[in-house]
């Protein structure tokens, strides 16, 4: 019964994935490429590439890709809502637990410190992307030829804009994707 | 707040509109939650944002469903969760459905190519303002604990590739351990 295959799978990379993003990508290679072989690594490699090019995450963009491959539709939407069940359990009962005790004080030391922990997080986080967006080879480098002009004039400018005007983040980045869109076919390579 | 279809439908497009943009993973979209859902709709406050950041973050499963689930059931219950979930879920499913019946085409267009070094930037770019954000809120209280944990957690996670759950562990620590009942006030505010 391959939809119970799926489902079984993917509940435990969902069940399994602490830490976001890569940390899953090994589960996920171990379950859909060593164990049930469901695609090839090369495949696998692919659809890593196409989860950096499309929105959403990693597990899910896998689960829907692998499910469409091994069970038609039904598959992809099986694959998916098993990923995503083990996180609606657990994340309702630390919920529940958050509202009912975040006036305890011993809960409000823990979470106040973990809130600068956070932003210095995210900070890091975005350190990654501009490095990546500025550095083709993913590389920092002072050399001027490896840096991209480009991704630094739209990385600039929406910033100033954000700051300045408060626009809309979504915009923001729609308009400097088709700057980009522009900017590259343009120039061609 | 008033839970009646017009709520739902605002969250849902909310939601849909930020995971068919949260390009480069799980800290992008909590950036684009909070210029959302804190900043613009006013839906929940910087507090319970970080909150809801640490919880999705320390939990398994990807960052954006979980954080996704927390905010849908914050603002309307358990229907607002299931809201929230279907909104976050939909992209990613679409476009990797469609993709796996051929994506090598995507891989080699040129103008696709140049979009996706725009939003890049352009990603980089909300990232850092949500961060300056967070850190002017973090400093504002002039607490030397709070500055050195960002400090530290930042340095820990960008030099040193040290795994986010030993970094939010220590903070757990050092959370319980520092804050005092006044220095908590002062942190709250």
């Amino acid at each position: 019964m391959i939809y119970l295959e799926l489902f079984w799978a993917f509940f435990k990379i969902g069940l399994f994935s602490i830490g976001g993003g890569y940390a899953a990508l090994p589960l996920i290679q171990e379950q859909i490429v060593d164990k049930y072989h469901w695609i090839t690594p090369e495949v696998y490699a692919d659809v890593i590439t196409i989860s950096q090019m499309t929105p959403g995450p990693i597990a899910i963009n896998s689960a829907t890709f692998v499910g469409v491959k091994v069970g038609g539709p039904l598959g992809a939407v099986v694959a998916t809502l098993a990923f995503i069940l083990p996180s609606v359990i657990i994340i309702s009962i630390i919920g529940y637990l958050y509202y009912k005790y975040r006036k305890l004080s011993v809960l409000k030391s823990v979470l106040t410190g973990l809130r600068p922990a956070v932003v210095g997080l995210i900070a890091s986080a975005g350190i990654s992307i501009i490095i990546l967006s500025f550095w083709k080879s993913g590389q920092v480098s002072l050399n001027l030829g490896d840096i991209n002009i480009f991704s630094v004039i739209v990385f600039a400018s929406s910033l100033f804009v954000m700051r300045k005007y408060k626009s809309n983040p979504i915009l923001i980045m729609s308009i400097a994707g088709l700057a980009g869109g522009f900017f590259y076919s343009i120039i061609g390579r | 707040m008033k839970r009646d279809l017009k709520l739902y439908i605002k969250l849902f497009i909310a939601s849909f509109q930020l995971s068919a943009f949260t390009f480069g993973g799980g800290y992008v979209m909590i950036s684009l939650m909070r210029k959302k859902f804190v900043d613009k709709f006013e839906w929940l406050d910087e507090n319970e944002m970080l909150d809801f950041t640490v919880i999705a973050q320390s939990s398994p499963g990807a960052i954006a469903i979980n954080a996704s689930i927390l905010i849908g059931y914050r603002v309307a219950g358990i229907l607002g969760a299931a809201t929230t979930i279907l909104a976050t879920v939909l992209p990613p499913f679409i476009i990797i459905y469609i993709i796996s019946f051929g994506y090598s085409a995507l891989e080699n267009n040129m103008i696709f190519q140049g979009m996706l070094r725009g939003m890049q930037a352009g990603v980089a770019a909300v990232l850092c303002d949500v961060v300056i954000g967070m850190a002017k809120s973090v400093l504002k209280n002039k607490l030397i604990i709070s500055m050195s944990i960002m400090l530290s957690a930042f340095i820990a996670a960008t030099f040193f590739n040290v795994n986010v759950i030993y970094i939010i562990i220590v903070g757990i620590f050092l959370g319980s351990l520092l804050y005092t009942e006044k220095t908590v006030y002062k942190g709250e505010k």
